[in-house]
């Protein structure tokens, strides 16, 4: 057996393809007879669809047109309810809702004829806040505009509080945040014989879009094949959206029995898809004279949109985090998903725990300050170790040394000496330039939150053919951050191979198992583990045939067992099914138990400098320390991680959604301010390695955790440069003016 | 792509003189296109009127830097990377490099140009604020007349300027400077981030000392009016003075009446006209540390 490839840089299985440009993405396909689909969207916040007119000048008859009433089976993109029409029908819920679908050969036609359709639609109230929503005036979902409420309580919060020394009380905010995935939402539908249809797109989970696309089109799933295309980045906006633009797709291609490409542009991406919950989070706590916590009382509000979507599901997670990586005797939580006229809100890394972990963490810097205790004690003396438990009640079982990563963190920064500097600094006249330091202390739970993982029960197979060749079969999807790579490092290292040996199948329902869908940190932890497991299994059955010799073999061996294995039995096939490490439960009735199999722990560190002419933040250092188990590939996971931070100071400083009247003002990149390279720091990172028992070679998630530390830490940085007091995101140089207003005076 | 492309007719004229031929056949009808970096977006987004373009790239008579009489001459096609490389523009001119460097990124930097820039009209423009201050001029061409205008003066209000149908800028005349070598250069892109950005506010100044006193003053910004704006009533505030806080509170308060900033999805009224002060001080304060001869 040769050196395992896992924890080596090895070359990404589809890197080259990409380099080289011969990578086909959804728009690179061309299908004979193929149509070009176009969608035409509700022209108001929420109202009653009075007439869709059809304008002079479009041959209209050589158009193919969808509406609500061409819609076969259901009229609804089933998630986790079924609220959310495919095509609006008599009412419109939020801007840009789709009403109408055209197809056509000419795309510069279509577009011409897209600006004729007119939606003429009765205004109804809408409803644009969390506290609008809250305040019911306006009902726009359900009885009370609630899509979730869930509670959480434990010891007792109110008798601690009477018994505390101070009591802090703070609210925050954060905003929309777009996924802004450098390839925008696109699919193909091709019509298949006898009423079947197949779809290929930019994606995350093939299989939640088979499961929606069966009820619309009124077809059986094994009628409905969903094949991935090489998809340039998802972030979670591929997660659910993607099952209502095939939908959109699959309706025009029944309709016109041909191939129909449906591929939005920036603006249409932006104005239409999904975007990161806008959050509001009240945090009540008690502490004693020491600092340490003794009661925590959250009251967590996302703003979910029209529709239900995933919201429920982005709330536990993000109230689960809610109180952070610390030690709380008496909590009492509060999360509620509430509905407005936004189009909805859905995932995007770090699903809720971004929000709610900046509220914990902005929190703890205002305890500490109304105390006069150094941030980062306050934190020392309050962080969860192994045999605690975390609010929810579950018990950590193994040290996450916080200390440790927080030590190696303020080191790694220079912590100490700059938080110092930068105050002396601060006192010399005439400065414009004003730096501070700020950190964030966090974990983020790998894989579905509760029982999420058992209901999936996700399989995932291997197949040996006779030269050796290995091929892993998993629905889980390469969406730029490495999955192909890892899995097939993973399944090399398990059996003992190269990894050259190894490919990953193309995720296709009909060729591939579904190993569940590409979110929630899941795919190496979870989807790591099965491929290890069928790797397992295949040299155990190797073996057994008394092919491989059970010390140890080299490729050559391998190779040999697989060539007479295929001769006497034909592909040697193995495969696994998820099943729960040891000793994980979860109470979904009382929110209480295990609520994720491993969390992976982090510290980060941001420096930042001020500039108090223009109020411009520029973030000058940023250090990532963090703990995943074990890195299976070192230079992805620090790509993973530096992307994170990147997206996370876009977060923090720089990323706005504008919104008029329910409709996003600013769709397009350039007055829609992601932060270029020019504008993100030096990104430190460093990885703590603690093989993980339950995860494959010892991993356990990375994707989402290095956007949740980013924000409170650059914002605790402004705060520490400016004595502004500071609890929302994003803070664009004119909140800061707003908010440093009567601090100092500008020059 | 929105547009509808067969609604759009381009050609692509061999000479200068070719173009103004078109251009003069069917006054106002053909619409100029440079490097195509403010129109092809338009397209792009579909909001480009549908009609006739003339791509004017590439003619050599409107390409080129030269010295002339001590003057410098831009052919309207100079591009922001010419502008950037060039050794002489930064030593004479330093803030029209800085605008340069300080305009979309690489790519745009390759194919926009200082007459599209212009001609485009946006108040937000990163290059007139510095060419205001450089009292720039405009050498306009058409079939029948060759005028030359001062920059100053040229856009008559949102989008609009004294461009006549038929005529093309040619180049931008930046005169000899008379201030001297001591003299400061003060540019700052206030922009929604580093590159590929907008601005919030653009603010050029130059200005010279001399015996404690302001001896020369142009001050000009962007982002902060219907168009781009000189600012000659705050620079008679401090010309001729010594720069002391009072006076410099005062230059504030009279730029304060001088612009006419305005909330948009970019920024607001609040901080545009908070910024453009705290930088007009900024340069005032900076102005007065240099001293100047005779101090
Ligand atoms: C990504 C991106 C980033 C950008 N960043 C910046 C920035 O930071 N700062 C900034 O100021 N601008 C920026 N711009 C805008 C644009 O690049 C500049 O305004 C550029 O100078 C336009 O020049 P052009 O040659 O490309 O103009 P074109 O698009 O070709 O033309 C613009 C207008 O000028 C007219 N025109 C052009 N040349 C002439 C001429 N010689 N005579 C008469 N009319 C003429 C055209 O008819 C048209 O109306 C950016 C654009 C993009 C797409």
């Amino acid at each position: 057996m040769g050196p395992t490839c896992v924890g080596q840089g090895v070359p990404r299985k589809e890197g080259e393809a990409k380099v080289a440009g011969r990578a086909a993405y959804v728009d690179d396909l061309r299908l004979p007879g193929m149509l070009h689909g176009v969608t035409v969207r509700s022209t108001a916040a929420r109202g009653r669809i009075l007439a869709v007119g059809f304008g002079d000048g479009i041959p209209w008859d050589e158009l193919v047109v969808v509406t609500a009433r061409d819609v076969p089976g259901v009229n609804h993109v089933t998630l986790l309810d079924t609220d959310q029409p495919c095509l609006a029908d008599g009412v419109v819920n939020h801007w840009d809702e789709p009403v109408v679908l055209l197809a056509h050969a000419d795309r510069h036609l279509l577009e011409e004829a897209r600006r004729r359709v007119h939606v003429e639609v009765e205004p109804l109230p809408a409803v644009l806040t969390i506290e609008d929503s809250l305040e019911c005036r306006t009902v726009v979902w359900g009885k009370d505009n609630v899509f979730a409420d869930y509670r959480v309580e434990r010891g007792d919060p109110d008798g601690a509080r009477r018994a505390a020394v101070h009591v802090v009380v703070g609210v925050y905010r954060t905003g929309a945040q777009e996924q802004l995935y450098i390839e925008t939402q696109g699919v193909i539908a091709v019509p298949e014989p006898e009423g079947g249809i197949s779809v290929h797109g930019s994606m995350q989970c093939p299989y939640y879009v088979q499961k929606a696309l069966g009820p619309i089109l009124g077809l059986p799933p094994e009628r409905v094949r969903v094949v991935q295309t090489v998809t340039g980045g998802g972030f979670g906006g591929k997660e659910e959206y993607p099952s209502m633009i095939a939908a959109h797709a699959a309706l025009l291609a029944r309709k016109a029995r041909r191939p129909v490409k449906l591929v939005y542009d920036r603006e249409e991406d932006i104005q239409a898809t999904t975007k990161r919950h806008p959050s509001r989070t009240w945090h009540r706590t008690a502490v004693d004279a020491e600092g340490r916590l003794l009661a925590m009382e959250v009251d967590f509000v996302i703003d979910g949109g029209a529709y239900k979507t995933l919201s429920p599901v982005v709330l536990s997670r993000g109230l689960i985090h809610s109180t952070g990586p610390y030690r709380c005797e008496n909590v009492r939580l509060r999360g509620r998903a509430v509905a407005t006229s936004a189009p909805p809100h859905g995932a995007f890394r770090g699903f809720g725990a971004p929000q709610s972990i900046f509220a914990v963490e902005r929190h703890l810097d205002r305890v500490a300050r109304d105390l006069g205790l150094d941030p980062v004690e306050l934190r020392r003396r309050n962080f969860l170790h192994r045999g605690d438990r975390t609010a929810v009640g579950q018990e950590v079982r193994e040290e996450p040394d916080m200390e440790g990563l927080m030590e190696k963190a303020l080191e790694e920064s220079d912590y100490r000496a700059r938080r110092v500097a930068c105050r002396r600094a601060r006192e010399r006249p005439g400065e414009t330039v004003r730096r501070g330091v700020g950190l964030a202390a966090f974990y983020h739970g790998s894989g579905f939150t509760g029982s999420g993982e058992v209901h999936l029960a996700s399989v995932a197979s291997l197949e040996c053919g006779p030269e050796g060749r290995v091929e892993v079969q998993a629905s889980s999807t390469e969406i730029g951050q490495g999955t192909s790579t890892i899995l097939a490092q993973i399944t090399a290292g398990a059996l003992g191979v190269d990894y050259r040996l190894v490919e990953v199948a193309p995720p296709d329902t009909d060729r591939v198992p579904d190993s569940g869908p590409t979110v929630a940190s899941r795919t190496c932890m979870v989807v790591g583990r099965l491929v290890e497991r069928c790797a397992g299994q295949a040299l155990e059955v190797l073996r057994a045939e008394g092919l491989l010799p059970g010390g140890g073999h080299d490729d050559a061996q391998f190779v040999e067992a697989c060539r007479v294995w295929c001769a006497r039995h034909g592909p040697l096939r193995t495969h696994a099914r998820y099943e729960p490490p040891p000793g994980i439960r979860w109470d979904p009735e009382r929110f209480q138990g295990d609520a994720y199999g491993a969390y992976s722990w982090a510290v980060y560190v941001a420096r930042v400098a001020v500039d108090t002419l223009t109020w411009e933040t520029r973030v000058e250092d940023l250090v990532a320390v963090q703990e995943v188990g074990r890195a299976v590939h070192p230079l992805l996971a620090a790509g993973q991680v530096e992307g994170g931070v990147a997206q996370g100071v876009g977060f923090a400083l720089y990323e706005k959604v504008v919104w008029r009247g329910g409709r996003v003002a600013n769709a397009r990149m350039t007055d829609y301010v992601m932060p270029t390279s020019e504008d993100a720091p030096p990104i430190r990172v460093h990885f703590v390695e603690r093989p993980y028992a339950h995860g494959p070679s010892g991993a356990k998630g990375l994707g989402e955790l290095p956007m949740d530390g980013p924000a409170p830490a650059i914002i605790a940085a402004v705060e520490d440069a400016t004595g502004a007091a500071l609890d929302s995101v994003p803070l664009l140089p004119e909140d800061l003016m707003v908010a440093m207003e009567g601090v100092i005076e500008s020059r | 792509m929105r547009a509808y492309l067969p609604a759009y007719h381009a050609e692509v004229p061999g000479s200068l003189r070719a173009a103004l031929e078109t251009m003069a056949r069917e006054p106002g009808v053909w619409t100029p296109l440079a490097g195509g970096t403010d129109i092809m977006v338009l397209l792009a987004a579909g909001r480009l009127p549908p009609g006739k373009y003339l791509s004017i790239r590439g003619l050599p008579e409107l390409s080129g830097i030269r010295e002339e009489q001590g003057a410098v001459v831009l052919g309207a096609l100079t591009t922001y990377r010419e502008v950037r490389r060039s050794a002489m523009l930064g030593r004479r001119y330093p803030m029209l490099c800085l605008a340069a460097a300080a305009s979309g990124a690489a790519a745009i930097q390759n194919r926009g140009t200082l007459g599209g820039n212009i001609v485009n009209g946006s108040p937000a423009a990163d290059t007139p604020p510095a060419l205001l201050c450089y009292d720039a001029e405009l050498e306009l061409i058409s079939m029948a007349t060759v005028r030359r205008v001062p920059y100053d003066g040229f856009h008559t209000g949102y989008k609009t300027m004294d461009l006549r149908p038929g005529e093309l800028v040619r180049s931008v005349r930046l005169p000899a400077r008379a201030e001297g070598a001591g003299a400061l250069h003060y540019y700052r892109k206030v922009g929604t981030r580093s590159a590929q950005a907008i601005s919030k506010v653009v603010f050029a100044a130059l200005g010279s000392m001399e015996g404690g006193r302001v001896r020369a003053c142009r001050i000009a910004l962007g982002s902060v009016a219907p168009t781009v704006l000189r600012c000659r009533r705050t620079e008679g505030v401090v010309t001729g003075l010594p720069l002391d806080p009072a006076r410099r509170r005062e230059a504030a308060a009279v730029l304060r009446t001088e612009i006419a900033p305005i909330d948009d999805i970019r920024s607001t009224r609040a901080y545009r006209e908070r910024v453009a002060r705290n930088l007009l001080d900024d340069f005032l304060a900076r102005l007065a540390a240099t001293g100047g001869p005779g101090d």
